[in-house]
């Protein structure tokens, strides 16, 4: 499967991640490469095979309905890059 | 000192010999001295492990602790500690204080062992050789002009160069077991689940295990013991008493199957390799076991479907690196959408944006069945090939790397050979099973390993089948050079 | 041109457990920001899920109260997209397989008309957190204790073909979580979500029309007004020859409109897949039959119950049954008053609601006790005080002056039902009223309720109004 430079732009902008102009070609070929290998995935017939999500093959374990965890503002937010009255600031959200 | 086994210590420290305050200088003044060339450690804490050593001997004085009561440790920069630095290697969590500690961070403590500091690793636990690391590379201590093998690197090369008795890792596609194999050493991935994951930075979850690196068999046993065990706060940590690892160390072989793999001996291995193999399957054989050829028929099709699954997991996994509520921002975000690209284009380094691009493309509308259902698909064959050798056969044998440690920068540019470097030990985390890699020669005058994958929490028979042999060779006990 | 409104819900139910759906922190409304907002909910780097089981039941019980099939197994999957108040960039949600589906839930939209509205599927996801917009010079600051919070949503089919039986689902909806203490409902405060899918087709047609989503509409008057707007918007758009845009609408309360929502206008691409933190829920029959035997009587039930079993209208018993609540004080009132189940609910949805409204009261505020009403019912029914005594005494008690035989007794207020005792004050009524005790003989008989009127003032209310009644002719007659 190759990729080209633009579809590299869409995958990286759903991923959000800034990538240089500089850089698009080189990350459309190397993924393209990686993409060539795990093609090799289609030589085989894997119909009427369940996909194999976990190694593990028990059930989901519940915990009890309680109040566990105490306010730990102060301890979480000592290193936080943008904070004001105890709420993490971004950049102005518009819907 | 820091030829000393974590069993020898604790002797030794019970014994009145020397104190943990002593040995604990030692260490560090050792990494002090040596650790400049190789970089196996990212930070240092220096005084911490100096109140804990002292802690330690105090509950020693009194006649009380466990096996790693004031022993020495260095920990992989995965796992949270809290007030230290964990970066996990990478620029996004240079400045991040961990604010609680890992499960297995806890349970070292509560064990007793001082932590010297935090060592380097692949960013984010991707790659082979720990050169993607914000921190630079780590070289191998057998020959600086190599890589120490990853993601574990840096744990890997302070075990081999006696920085450190032992060292924590994890393994997600052979983490632990490429450098320990590169680095000639001991290391051991447990059955998936075995250790919580709680508090150690996820990569892919459904393959994730953490483990330890020591210098013998024994010592691995030791150190499992104090790592695994069940953790409520994990809900894929598997409620089942961890097993004496010790107390089976001493059973004998005869009659155990080894089962030897044809894929893994196949054309193409390198000669080296193999002639190292060989000869550790006939002291093997001397030992009592039975080797038996075995065929593991969609061993070819590992590191494809892991090259699909890790990366879509991982690129999940990793969206919550976002500047926003800890770790790497960059400067003046010119609005939400310029604060997520930059901060996260900036804070990961390429193989980690090239391994979320790869994911975020296999789950995205249109190829989620062609690649991460197709995926999990060979998943399941490779699980089964696995299940039905492991009812012919107790334990399955082979390289753990088809090559020797290469040099720095011979695969960095190019993905899916470095990718290949994990290709027989990736089947075994796609199937959760237990690995070990033990020392078991050399070649080009490097460390080369053996590889023991076990059944389903068999990890007292690879490690008792690892230190019977440990116990008629001595590829464990040699010292890379210059570094005695 | 006839059209026809196709319509579905999706409404979110913020289940009422005390801690989160995969972490131990408080679920609380109000607390100070981020201070309910533990290591997992922020998505800290190593945190890790786990279930609450509380939560489980509840979805359980909705399950079972729908109608629907409970899912032995079901998966969650993660949702993927970035949003600031999604710390995780990631909502754990479930998507193939959910753990509650095909229901159903029979609707009144008009009285005597029943409708089943089928549930395709409810499922299990965690809550995002809140963005403040104000007050930042510029940025959004973002709190995250509601992230975490678990939600059951709810998707019904597109059965629902006008805004009134829009309404009626979604009332009916919200007062089944209630009655199953799952969700407590609270609009304004967000625990109850309701998002609308419009299209319009024309009638006869099978295919549906391209639909646009409103999304959280917080109130029953806004789903109806909303919904009402936008089957027009969308009719006047398709006759106009236009074609209706897939898109998510915001609805406007002041200006009464919907609204395009510009930023969600890119369709997301969420990469659904299993959570491979989470391994698949399984439910044994064990834990599904013993939720079963601890459902509650249902809405229903319990009308249909309050019909047969205290002979009321349909209406009267819809409105006694409308809250658990407000059931079961009804209910304690009748036994209190000797199962007088009429009279009760004449006095339950009179003055006792009234009262309630007035101070804006829930019925678990009422000052009154269900057995205090019941007494002073009691007192009506036995003819201590008439009727519009009663009144007076309710009032008194709801200032807290004390039970009914109590303020009765302090205020002299028993009603006097002696006949000589009223003979004494019907004669001084008609000694004080020549000219009208005339013209009543002579033919006026209209004057009678003047008499009346008389005679209950005379008496300050007190005279039993039958005996009243019944001496004033007599002595009238003369």
């Amino acid at each position: 499967m190759m990729l080209d430079p633009s579809e590299v732009e869409n995958i990286a902008h759903l991923a959000r991640l800034s990538i240089d102009a500089a850089d698009r070609d080189t990350y459309a070929r190397n993924l393209s490469a990686i993409l060539a290998f795990v093609e090799q995935l289609n030589s085989i017939d894997t119909s009427g095979v369940l996909p194999m999500a976990h190694p593990l093959d028990t059930p989901q374990r519940l915990r009890p309905d309680e109040v566990t965890e105490t306010n730990q503002r102060d301890q979480f937010q000592a290193h936080a890059p943008k904070v004001e009255a105890g709420l993490y600031l971004v950049p102005k959200v518009i819907e | 000192m820091h030829n000393k086994t974590v069993s020898e210590l604790a002797a030794g420290l019970r014994a009145g010999d020397f104190s943990s305050e002593e040995l604990t200088h030692a260490m560090l003044d050792r990494i002090a001295a040596l650790d400049g060339k190789l970089n196996s450690f990212i930070t240092m804490t220096r005084e911490p492990a100096l109140a804990a050593a002292r802690d330690a001997d105090s509950l020693l004085a009194r006649g009380e602790g466990g096996p790693l009561t004031g022993i020495p440790y260095a920990h992989k920069d995965i796992y949270c500690t809290r007030g230290v630095r964990t970066s996990c290697g990478s620029r996004m969590l240079d400045r991040f204080i961990a604010p609680y500690d890992a499960t297995v961070t806890a349970k070292l403590e509560a064990a007793g062992a001082v932590m010297l500091g935090k060592t380097n690793m692949d960013e984010f636990a991707m790659g082979s050789s720990n050169e993607t690391s914000y921190y630079g590379p780590v070289r191998n201590p057998w020959d600086q002009d190599r890589v120490p093998g990853g993601s574990s690197g840096g744990s890997a090369a302070a075990v081999a160069a006696r920085l450190a008795p032992f060292a924590t890792g994890t393994d997600t596609g052979g983490s632990i077991r490429q450098p320990a194999a590169l680095c000639g050493i001991t290391g051991i991935k447990p059955t998936y689940g075995r250790v919580s994951r709680y508090g150690m930075i996820a990569f892919a979850s459904s393959l994730d295990q953490g483990g330890p690196f020591t210098r013998s068999a024994e010592d691995a046993a030791l150190v499992l013991g104090a790592m695994a065990g069940f953790d409520e706060r994990d809900s894929t940590s598997v409620d089942r008493p961890v097993d004496d690892y010790v107390a089976q160390l001493g059973n004998g072989l005869r009659g155990m199957r080894i089962g030897l793999p044809r894929e893994y001996f196949g054309e193409g291995i390198n000669s080296g390799v193999a002639q190292v193999l060989d000869a550790a399957i006939e002291a093997l054989r001397q030992l009592g076991a039975e080797p038996v050829e075995v065929s593991l028929p969609n061993a070819a099709l590992a590191v494809p479907a892991y090259y699909v699954v890790a990366p879509a997991e991982c690129s999940s996994n990793l969206s919550r690196y976002d500047g926003v509520r800890f770790g790497y921002r960059c400067d003046d975000p010119r609005d939400l959408e310029d604060l997520y690209k930059r901060s996260r284009g900036e804070g990961f380094g390429s193989e980690v944006k090239r391994r979320i691009m790869i994911g975020t493309y296999a789950l995205s509308a249109g190829y989620y069945d062609a690649y991460y259902l197709k995926a999990q698909r060979a998943r399941r064959l490779i699980a089964d090939d696995f299940r039905r050798v492991l009812q012919e056969v107790d334990v399955i044998a082979g390289p753990t790397s088809p090559t020797v440690a290469f040099r720095l920068g011979e695969k960095v540019d190019d993905p899916v050979t470095m990718y290949l470097s994990d290709i027989y030990t990736i089947a075994v985390n796609l199937a959760g099973l237990p690995g070990m890699s033990i020392p078991a020669g050399f070649s080009e005058d490097m460390p080369v390993g053996m590889q023991l994958i076990g059944n389903y929490f068999e990890e007292a028979r690879l490690l008792n089948l690892a230190h019977q042999y440990q116990q008629v060779t001595d590829w464990h006990l040699r010292v890379p050079p210059g570094l005695e | 041109m006839e059209w026809e409104p196709v319509i579905g819900l999706e409404i979110h139910a913020q289940l009422a457990t005390k801690s989160k759906i995969f972490s131990g922190a408080a679920t609380a409304y109000g607390a100070e920001p981020n201070t309910q907002a533990c290591a997992v909910d922020l998505g800290l780097p190593g945190v890790l899920p786990v279930l609450n089981a509380g939560v489980v039941r509840m979805a359980v019980k909705f399950g079972l109260a729908t109608h629907s099939t409970v899912a032995q197994r079901s998966i969650f999957a993660r949702k993927n997209y970035f949003y600031p108040d999604l710390p995780k960039g990631y909502q754990i949600s479930q998507f193939e397989l959910p753990i509650v589906y095909d229901g159903y839930l029979d609707i009144e939209p008009e009285e005597g008309s029943t409708k089943r509205i089928g549930i395709t599927r409810a499922h299990l996801e965690e809550d995002a957190g809140k963005s403040l917009h104000e007050d930042f010079h510029g940025m959004t600051g973002i709190d995250l204790n509601r992230a975490g919070t678990p939600l059951l949503e709810i998707v019904s089919e597109p059965d629902m073909r006008s805004a009134r039986e829009a309404v009626a689902y979604m009332k009916k909806l919200h007062t089944l979580v209630r009655y199953l203490d799952i969700c407590d409902g609270n609009m304004q405060e967000g625990s109850f979500r309701c998002d609308a899918n419009v299209s319009i087709r024309r009638k006869g047609e099978h295919r549906f029309g391209t639909r646009a989503e409103i999304k959280n509409i917080n109130s029953f008057r806004f789903v109806e007004k909303a919904i009402n707007y936008e089957i027009e918007r969308q009719i006047d758009v398709l006759e106009s020859g236009g074609a209706v845009v897939q898109e998510t609408r915001l609805y406007d309360a002041n200006r009464d409109e919907t609204r395009s929502m510009r930023s969600k206008e890119e369709a997301n691409d969420y990469r659904y897949f299993p959570d491979p933190d989470l391994l698949p829920l399984e439910l044994d029959e064990g834990l599904i039959d013993e939720v079963a035997g601890s459902l509650p009587e249902l809405p229903d039930a319990k009308k249909q119950r309050f019909v047969e079993q205290y002979e009321l209208s349909a209406y009267d018993a819809g409105v006694l049954t409308a809250t658990r609540e407000m059931a079961d004080f009804y209910e304690a009132v009748v036994a209190g008053c000797g199962g007088k189940g009429k009279l009760a609910a004449n006095w339950v949805m009179g003055e006792f609601s009234g009262a309630l409204n007035k101070a804006g009261f829930e019925v678990t505020d009422s000052p009154i006790s269900a057995a205090q009403l019941g007494g002073l019912l009691q007192r009506i029914d036995d003819g201590t005080i008439s009727g519009k005594i009663a009144k007076q005494v309710f009032e008194a008690m709801w200032d807290g002056e004390g039970d009914a035989d109590r303020v009765i007794e302090k205020k002299g207020l028993k009603q006097i039902t002696d006949p000589a005792a009223i003979e004494a004050v019907i004669r001084e009524v008609l000694e004080q009223n020549p000219r009208q005790l005339e013209q009543y003989r002579n033919g006026q008989d209209k004057l009678f309720g003047f008499f009346v009127g008389q005679v209950m003032k005379a008496s300050q209310g007190k005279a039993n109004p039958a005996e009243v009644n019944q001496l004033l002719r007599q002595m009238l007659k003369g």
